[in-house]
């Protein structure tokens, strides 16, 4: 490094300039935003090996099982600098998502002490956690010992952070002071909506701001594009169409999966009168004016379709069209994005959210270890590398939203995202109720859906047969 | 000029011949037999348990036996029953129509010529693509935006045809993957067992100036019917069975439409992990494939007695 870089990365690390202001004197000496994300990264860690002794598994190697996806890329891209700061070693395997989760499954079922960390989401953990395949993490992240003081646990957004804690009984609140933490937030979807602006600019459209206006926005937008359609949701027979914006909107009406008895029994919640009400909004939405082969739909053709200009918006994670407004797609550039709260009386948007999350294995037998690995990919200073030289959206922290130069990269090219994420990251968090059945519930979900959008069963008596069904199944499981 | 040199042998060690006991060759000549025996009776015997417990991997503390109370709920599930009439609805058509087909095809390809051979080549190729492979190649093919299936649907009037995405078209569209994928199997396997056919009673027949439907009914289709046992056999052993296309095209949806016994399975197992449940729908599952192969090996015994004249 020429001697006039390093002395404004030391002034930015000593805290006399803010980062903002050292990506700009980088460039006044011609050093790229990239290269500069870069820089600071390499003083970050060697500013980190300061305060700890990150050199105690020096030697040790620690092995780890991935999803194919943009976190692990940025973590990939950074990980030279985690053996430089440690000494370890860090082997991975990397799956595609189609498989990724039986793999998960098969490994820790088995007792693999093959990996010591895992990529996982949180709803995953609901079931990881009880089985005893997964450690609460607290035991590390409250032992100075073992975590560096420079970790800042604490500027995890609040909702995510909690909605990875769970005291394991069956209905118990996400993040209660006896709660677990099964898995540590890497990063995360918010559902809002995204859309082509192109598509609303050309058709005199306005971006709606609640359900009725959805349905109506997606009504117009279909007849105006002529091919294509009004909005994207998922609609796959599988949990996943239910909890991006489907619980979103659901929960924006203070609407339930399950409800919790004062005897701790659990019974379902989705037949209300309120439910039903929006269950026929949003089935008379997809119908109107959703993708004509939706039921087949997962987040892939969601996205793609937005990319492609066959949709005009979404109502589903907010990543999707980050990554669908970038080089290589029809309609980059066009996309923009905006809070929603699909119930008018609501104060603000209240988005289910889903975590890609850390998670050790109870069989690691290299559990410290794994540990440094885990504190160091989900530390500030990658949150921050992974932010701004990466793709590596949402960050759970908030000193990384709260960084100048990520902002600034977001507000050049993503037309509304700081914003929409400002307005929902309070209101976010997992709406689900934490018990062991929730795949099998919430798969029973969309499968109803799918007949009520197929006319084969009336909103009314999908919803009643499906809360009959599913307190069958809590009572056989011992939990309704 | 030659030399020949000629060089002792060293002593070498003395060679033992294992000898083994006439009493324990049977037993050495059935080891391998035994050992895949075991390999496949431990898993086997282990879903045996497993299917008569309440067995839940994010329920550990609630594991216990519950014998055959797994199957009992069966009896009043109607998503089971649902399971068994589609996984017999799906069973049923593709076999009888890749049967049909593949029968046809083959009394086209009968005679040995240079663009018969070639076409039969040809016709196998969809039984060398993976048939998840397939799935998702069709699965383009019939998409509504770009699909070209969709867009010749469109061209006869069938602009809004859904194809697996509806409830009303899904099990056609599954089937049809289906016998494209594997009406070559029994394709060929006919086609192996009209040209291996004796010829003197087809030449006899035409010397007589018999009717060539007749010749079908009478001559072809009793000759052929080993053939067409075994191929209806492996079939439907793995029409029942089926997963990969299924899951691959709609997860089993349109709502149940399509919840075959693998996929309703697999879906217990790895998203639900209810073991209990999972492994008792799989052994439901052998035994009908158990009952569908005895009925198949007997009847295809009893016939081959009948063409060796010891009926």
């Amino acid at each position: 490094m020429y001697e006039k870089e390093k002395g404004l990365v030391d002034a930015f690390m000593r805290g006399q300039m803010s980062r903002r202001g050292l990506i700009r004197g980088l460039g006044a000496l011609g050093v790229s935003t990239a290269t500069a994300g870069v820089l600071v990264n390499l003083a970050a860690t060697r500013a980190l090996a300061a305060d700890f002794d990150w050199k105690k598994h020096a030697g040790t190697t620690v092995k780890l099982l991935l999803n194919k996806h943009p976190y692990t890329d940025a973590m990939i891209a950074n990980l030279e600098n985690f053996k430089e700061l440690t000494g370890m070693d860090v082997q991975y395997d990397v799956f595609p998502e189609d498989v990724y989760f039986d793999k998960v499954t098969a490994a820790l079922s088995s007792g693999s002490t093959e990996y010591d960390a895992f990529m996982t989401g949180a709803y995953m953990t609901w079931t990881y956690g009880p089985a005893g395949w997964a450690e609460d993490l607290n035991q590390w992240i409250h032992d100075p010992e073992k975590t560096n003081p420079l970790y800042a646990w604490e500027d995890m957004l609040p909702g995510v952070r909690k909605s990875c804690a769970w005291n394991g009984v069956p209905g118990g609140a996400l993040g209660s002071d006896d709660a677990k933490q099964w898995c540590i937030p890497w990063g995360y979807e918010q559902n809002n909506l995204t859309y082509n602006k192109r598509v609303f600019d050309a058709n005199g459209l306005s971006v709606p701001t609640d359900l009725d206006g959805l349905v109506e926005t997606a009504a117009r937008a279909k007849a105006a594009m002529g091919s294509g359609y009004g909005v994207g949701v998922r609609g796959s027979r599988s949990w996943a169409t239910i909890h991006p914006g489907f619980l979103s909107g659901y929960a924006s009406f203070d609407q339930k999966d399950l409800t919790v008895g004062a005897d701790g029994k659990l019974a379902a919640a989705m037949n209300t009168d309120v439910s039903k009400e929006f269950h026929r909004k949003w089935v008379q939405m997809i119908q109107d004016s959703g993708a004509p082969d939706w039921s087949t739909h997962t987040w892939y053709q969601v996205g793609t379709d937005l990319g492609a200009g066959k949709s005009a918006m979404i109502f589903d994670a907010d990543i999707l069209g980050y990554f669908m407004n970038g080089p290589g797609n029809a309609e980059a550039g066009n996309l923009a994005f905006a809070p929603f709260k699909a119930n008018p009386a609501a104060a603000a948007p209240t988005p289910n959210i889903w975590i890609w999350s850390l998670a050790m294995s109870s069989f690691s037998t290299r559990k410290d270890a794994a540990w440094h690995f885990l504190q160091w990919a989900s530390g500030p200073e990658h949150g921050l590398f992974g932010a701004t030289a990466m793709d590596f959206v949402n960050p759970v922290r908030a000193s990384v939203w709260a960084d100048g130069a990520f902002r600034d990269k977001l507000s050049k090219s993503y037309s509304g995202y700081v914003e929409m994420h400002d307005v929902s990251a309070p209101g976010a968090s997992i709406k689900f109720t934490p018990q062991p059945l929730f795949f099998d519930l919430t798969t029973e979900w969309a499968a109803t859906l799918q007949k009520m959008v197929a006319r084969e069963v009336p909103v009314d008596e999908g919803l009643d047969r499906l809360a009959e069904s599913v307190n069958g199944q809590l009572k056989e499981a011992g939990l309704g | 000029m030659t030399t020949t040199h000629t060089q002792s042998l060293p002593p070498g060690p003395r060679r033992h011949r294992f000898r083994v006991s006439r009493r324990m060759l049977p037993y050495l000549l059935s080891l391998p037999a035994l050992l895949t025996c075991i390999g496949i009776l431990i898993p086997f015997l282990t879903a045996v348990a497993y299917s008569l417990q309440r067995y839940r991997l994010s329920q550990p503390w609630a594991r216990q036996w519950n014998w055959g109370q797994n199957y009992l709920n069966f009896l009043s599930d109607p998503a089971f029953w649902n399971t068994l009439k589609v996984s017999v609805t799906y069973a049923l058509v593709t076999v009888v129509v890749e049967l049909l087909l593949g029968l046809g095809i083959a009394l086209l390809l009968q005679r040995r010529s240079r663009l018969n051979n070639f076409v039969s080549i040809m016709l196998l190729m969809p039984l060398m693509t993976a048939p998840a492979l397939a799935a998702l190649m069709w699965k383009l093919m019939t998409n509504p935006g770009f699909g070209i299936l969709s867009y010749l649907a469109g061209l006869i009037g069938l602009g809004d045809f859904r194809w697996a995405s509806d409830p009303q078209t899904a099990m056609l569209t599954v089937v049809i993957v289906d016998v494209w994928v594997y009406t070559p199997f029994i394709m060929i396997l006919l086609l192996a067992g009209l040209r291996s056919l004796p010829q003197q009673p087809f030449e006899a027949a035409a010397l007589d100036g018999v009717p060539r439907l007749f010749v079908f009914w009478r001559i072809t289709l009793p000759m052929l019917t080993p053939f067409l046992l075994t191929a209806t056999l492996f079939r439907v052993i793995e029409s029942i069975q089926q997963f990969d296309i299924i899951y691959a095209m709609t997860q089993g949806g349109p709502g149940d439409r399509l919840t075959v016994f693998q996929v309703e399975a697999y879906l217990n197992f790895f998203q639900s992990t209810n073991v209990g449940r999972s492994a008792a729908l799989l052994m439901i599952l052998w035994a009908i494939t158990y009952a569908l192969s005895n009925v198949f090996i007997k009847n295809w015994l009893r016939l081959r007695e009948r063409s060796r004249g010891n009926a």
